[in-house]
């Protein structure tokens, strides 16, 4: 509760549910979209978890083959859509985005609510169809299964997709008006934070990809309810059409979940590192290449499906020259904690993290975009493990990391370091332990979305369950300090990491509308001149150590 | 952005947002907003476009037989009609400049009107293709005589007699439904911003005191006329 002689600010300033659910202040609407992904991502890792123990057995003992298929269904439709997509854009992006920039709010606040409410409608009629008895398509509603033939509720999941692609475009259309046109006078292209840079080249691929696969989604409803068979081949439609639309906007959406953790680890390294980023314009653009190259890369994903051969060997070149970009940021990122003064404070741990598992991810990419590696392990767990090396080893990584650096500013709380250390460590351990198996499963041929499998399998299908439950307790310890530090954890000063960026100069939390004052930027970005870390006391009381006032 | 310009005064401007410092940076953003929004909406047809396209390669003969049920005066008469509501939109927009709040709502009455005529005529069309059983689904029939106009060579009518009995030239009427039905809801949605716009003009609201509503209204409006100048060839228009 606010005390009285606390200054206010956008938490305290009104306790209402009303003023929650009404707000156009784009921190709020953060935490309206924090909370709710919470939700999400606890319901997507709860499905993860039936489907891990279930995998435990080579028979059927603990499920059936046909609640095996709605649950990894419901885990990939709730994880991609409702939970890694808008994960780091709607929260941290929508945080911090108008305070890196120095503005008072995104451009349009109201469509920023919009985006929410859409967000949760989309997200009510997904869960409302898992509760209906479930979709058993997977998360790619390929055709002709999902518009001819599933019996399950194809329908309404696919409406709440569409919904919930609404809200992305939303964010997209806020975040790139944003960049352009609300930075504070003096904040040039290149004095931007490299964050911003990731928004924008995500929120590019929001507002271009996002409507394809909205209006493909839609063609397969379109058939199921009324005929309108744009892909049912009985009409001379073509169920390729289906894949080639669907992965034109699903690649880049791996980007989308991607990019934006990219953005928080180069906040991260340079604060850490104590140093200048290095190489600032090859990281800033590399984040536009791959945001461009990615809508070029889509028929990796069908190099089976039949596509001509030329046309193969033409996906694999494009998917292998967008690994150069990614490598950049690797290479820009170790070069800026070399020689640097490393900290290692839990954010710097989740970056950490990230770097490695990104780089093991992007690796076996490159296997797989090679058309004859590709051939044999296609829809093996070879896949499945790339892209979960990706997906939660880089993009939640990202995530984590970036709620830790930023939750004093979000909540004015430090969360316990030790705790979150620890948790870091944990998340680190398990998550190898799930997936790496996955790898050897996969060149060994065992098929993605089977539940039954031969027994020489077992053990290391039990070592993959085993890593999950080491998993899912290393995202269950922050999840417990953080809600804890809101009442207990100590207060936070402006600036408790000495960071630079307009976000640091303003009181923790902000005050609705951000700064007193329309900053006026005259530095350039990541302007640490190899201080010192703040010490213990300077990160605790409200004091501003050097680097943060300016 | 000028250095004044972070303390702004803003008591005479009521419809400035409290996030922007300024009426230009105001106006800027929503001209960005608006053709980053179009640019979503090209994509969003574009999936269909290229369907289109696609399908059109693989069975020529099915089009131009299907096409032969379409009315080319009718198709016409709409794009005529649409395209002069573009004129009277632009007009609108002139006289919102102009701040003639007047002149505005009777453009944009008038825009409405003929958006109303556009539907009613695409709602004549629409209801016969429906009495000819042109609806895609299992009531779906298509009688292998051309109707009158119909030029198909011998050597053609050969071919288009192996195909067309199945059922592939649904997927004609497919295309034909999903891009001008998602044209349609286009055009209604427009004729709702028209109308809401006349009523915050009529009660002389502070937020349509000044031109920008208007002007973002005709971008949007602009933008559906144009997707029709590119219906209307690729359906009415197919060469004999
Ligand atoms: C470094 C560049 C990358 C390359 C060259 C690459 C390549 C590939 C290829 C070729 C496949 C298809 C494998 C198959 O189905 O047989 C694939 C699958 C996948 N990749 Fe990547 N990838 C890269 C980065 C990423 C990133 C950054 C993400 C996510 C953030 C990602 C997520 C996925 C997903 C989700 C799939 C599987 C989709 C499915 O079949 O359900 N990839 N990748
Ligand atoms: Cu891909």
């Amino acid at each position: 509760m606010a005390q009285p002689d606390e200054r206010t600010n956008y938490l305290n300033w009104s306790h209402t549910v009303k003023s929650w659910l009404l707000t156009t202040d784009h921190k709020r609407i953060a935490i309206l979209y924090m909370v709710s992904i919470t939700v999400m991502f606890a319901l997507g890792g709860l499905a993860a978890a039936v489907i891990r123990m279930a995998l435990v057995v080579p028979q059927d003992t603990l499920i059936r083959h046909e609640t095996y298929n709605k649950m990894f269904s419901m885990h990939g439709v709730i994880m991609v859509f409702l939970f890694l997509v808008p994960s780091i854009p709607a929260v941290l992006g929508n945080f911090l985005l108008p305070l890196m920039v120095g503005a008072r709010d995104l451009a349009f606040p109201r469509l920023n609510l919009l985006s929410w409410y859409l967000y949760i409608i989309g997200g009510l009629c997904v869960v409302g169809a898992m509760l209906a008895g479930g979709v058993d398509t997977g998360w790619t509603f390929y055709t002709p299964y999902s518009s001819i033939y599933s019996n399950s509720h194809v329908t309404l999941t696919i409406v709440g997709v569409f919904i919930a692609g609404f809200s992305s475009i939303a964010t997209g259309i806020n975040f790139i008006v944003t960049t352009h046109k609300m930075r504070a006078p003096g904040l040039t292209w290149f004095r931007l934070p490299l964050f911003v840079w990731s928004l924008y080249a995500t929120s590019i691929i929001f507002v271009l990809g996002t409507p394809v696969v909205a209006i493909t989604l839609a063609l397969v409803v379109a058939e199921r309810v009324v005929h309108l068979g744009v892909f049912d081949p009985a009409l001379g439609g073509d169920p390729i059409l289906f894949q080639h639309l669907f992965w034109f906007y699903s690649h880049p959406a791996v980007y989308i979940m991607v990019l934006p953790s990219m953005g928080v680890v180069s906040e991260l390294v340079p604060c850490f590192s104590r140093k200048r980023a290095f190489g600032y314009p090859f990281i800033a653009f590399s984040s536009l290449a791959i945001a461009v190259l990615g809508f070029l890369v889509w028929g990796h994903h069908m190099f089976v499906s039949g596509q001509a051969v030329w046309t193969g060997m033409v996906f694999s070149f494009l998917s292998f020259l967008i690994a150069v970009p990614s490598a950049i940021k690797v290479f820009n990122w170790t070069a800026t904690m070399y020689k640097g003064r490393i900290w290692f404070t839990a954010p710097m741990l989740y970056a950490l993290g990230f770097i490695g598992l990104f780089t093991v991810g992007g690796l076996t990419g490159l296997f797989l975009a090679a058309l004859t590696v590709d051939v044999h392990v296609h829809d093996t767990y070879f896949v499945i493990a790339h892209f979960h090396y990706i997906m939660v080893g880089g993009a939640i990584m990202g995530y984590m990391g970036g709620i830790h650096f930023w939750w004093p500013k979000m909540t004015g709380r430090l969360y316990p370091e030790g705790w979150a250390k620890l948790a870091a460590g944990i998340t680190f351990i398990g998550f190898n332990l799930t997936f790496f198996p996955q790898f050897l499963l996969g060149l060994q041929g065992m098929p993605r979305r089977y539940h039954w499998y031969p027994p020489e399998w077992q053990s290391l299908n039990v070592l993959s369950s085993a890593g999950a439950s080491i998993l899912a307790v290393g995202y269950a310890i922050p999840l417990t300090y953080l809600i804890w530090s809101l009442w207990y954890g100590a207060k936070a000063g402006k600036n408790p990491w000495g960071a630079v960026g307009l976000e640091w100069t303003t009181t923790s939390p902000p005050p609705t509308h951000n700064f007193p004052r329309t900053p006026v930027v005259t530095w350039e970005a990541y302007d640490y001149r190899d201080e010192e870390p703040p010490t213990e006391e300077e990160r605790e009381p409200v004091s501003v150590p050097a680097g943060g006032e300016r | 952005m000028s250095a004044q310009a972070i303390e702004p005064s803003r008591s005479d401007e009521p419809f400035l947002g409290e996030q922007f410092e300024n009426r230009d940076q105001q106006d800027e953003a929503y001209t960005v907003g608006m053709w980053t929004f179009l640019a979503t909406e090209v994509m969003f047809f574009g999936a269909l476009f290229l369907s289109y396209t696609l399908y059109r390669s693989l069975h020529p003969e099915v089009f131009r037989a299907a096409h032969h049920y379409l009315s080319v005066p009718m198709g016409t008469i709409n794009t005529a009609v649409l395209l002069t509501s573009s004129f009277t939109m632009a007009l609108a927009v002139r006289a919102s400049q102009l701040r003639q709040r007047r002149v505005v709502m009777l453009f944009l009455a008038v825009t409405s009107v003929l958006a109303l005529a556009f539907l009613v005529i695409k709602g004549f069309e629409w209801s016969h293709e429906f009495e000819e059983r042109h609806l895609p689904g299992p009531t779906f029939q298509f009688s292998e005589h051309q109707p009158p106009g119909a030029t198909v060579t011998t050597a053609e009518a050969g071919r288009v007699g192996a195909v067309l009995p199945g059922d592939v030239p649904q997927i004609f009427f497919v295309l034909y439904f999903a891009m001008t039905g998602l044209h349609a809801i286009h055009v209604i949605v427009g004729i709702l911003v028209m109308w809401g716009l006349i009523a915050l003009l009529a009660a002389d609201s502070p937020l349509v005191r000044y031109y920008m509503p208007t002007e973002m209204a005709g971008l949007y409006w602009h933008f559906v006329d144009i997707v029709w100048i590119f219906l209307y060839p690729l359906f009415y228009l197919i060469p004999r």
